[in-house]
């Protein structure tokens, strides 16, 4: 027998703030920690590759903006089917708050695998069918911001952005085998789960430190969000109004 | 320790551009994206104590009018 207590708090919003809240710091303290040791690591002490010299560096940004890029589209495809079946409104929220950051992760492995393509490849951008399923994911994600922005009715904006993830989300597989399936100038993945890495430990670990700092990070970030947008949706109801009371009278937080 | 002097951190063999190019635009992306959210909280705060301030005050001019009639 299943335990649904944990589905079911999740979908309360006023149980979902205070878990927020309560994991919020923490979990930005371990980001810090993580990103900071990462950065160090890689830019400062990793051994630079026999091949690429020291631009190689670019990876502790590139692959863990990447990697997030597209989980993160999982996650609100997951979301929106959540919000099709159950009904649940928090799925709706979720999507709502991880739209921007998703993108702006995107944005961020597109710009560095740009910047590492000019000394690596001697080019900017190609179009060839990894950058391009890339670039695509960047335009889902801002397709779905501005469908959210142009309808008022909320019950319709959740319907139809769950619709659009998952409609979306086809581009995922797309991306992943697209190194496999075509022709690219792109390298195949840095980690598999069924093989030991290429790389020496003292390359990988700092990436694995960066990818963990990422995903802590994104986590806060939603979690901001997703609070905020708790706040507007509930506004009328008593916790709420006590809460935005205390924050006012102290002034912030 | 990859490098020996500071210089030759900041110069990255040649590619000391790129590399910093996307470290600087990734900070800015990823500290940008807590500001904003951060702003948008205190923002949202606010709007809502001032519609909570507005009602508390219609209320009370409701129950005054009452009072009247």
């Amino acid at each position: 027998m299943m335990n649904w207590t944990f589905f079911h708090k999740l979908g309360s919003p006023r149980w979902f703030y205070d878990f927020a809240t309560r994991w919020q710091p923490w979990l930005l303290w371990l980001s810090l920690l993580c990103l900071s040791t990462g950065v160090v690591w890689g830019l400062a002490f990793a051994p630079e590759d026999y091949q690429q010299g020291n631009s190689f560096r670019i990876i502790y940004l590139h692959v863990p903006t990447a990697i997030l890029a597209q989980s993160c589209y999982l996650m609100m495809a997951a979301a929106g089917l959540v919000g099709l079946v159950w009904r649940m409104k928090m799925a709706d929220v979720f999507i709502a708050a991880a739209a921007p950051v998703g993108a702006s992760v995107t944005f961020l492995a597109l710009f560095t695998g740009a910047v590492w393509g000019k000394p690596t490849w001697g080019t900017w951008w190609v179009w060839d069918a990894r950058l391009t399923a890339m670039l695509v994911l960047l335009f889902l994600y801002c397709g779905l911001i501005a469908l959210r922005s142009a309808l008022e009715d909320r019950d319709l904006v959740a319907k139809a952005s769950a619709i659009l993830v998952l409609v979306g989300s086809v581009n995922i597989p797309i991306i992943k085998y697209s190194v496999e399936w075509w022709n690219t100038l792109h390298q195949p993945a840095t980690f598999k789960l069924t093989e030991k890495p290429a790389m020496p430990p003292e390359m990988w670990v700092p990436l694995l430190i960066m990818v963990v700092g990422i995903y802590c990070y994104f986590t806060v970030l939603v979690f901001m969000r997703m609070r905020t947008e708790i706040m507007v949706r509930e506004r009328r109801t008593r916790w709420v109004r006590q809460l935005v009371n205390e924050a006012t009278a102290t002034g912030g937080h | 320790m990859s490098f020996n002097t500071f210089q030759e951190f900041l110069a990255m063999g040649g590619h000391g551009l790129y590399v910093w190019l996307c470290y600087g635009v990734g900070l800015a992306v990823l500290v940008g994206n807590y500001l904003v959210a951060g702003q948008a909280r205190r923002h949202t705060l606010r709007q809502l104590a001032q519609r909570q301030r507005r009602e508390a005050l219609r209320q009370k001019e409701v129950n005054g009018s009452k009072r009247e009639s």
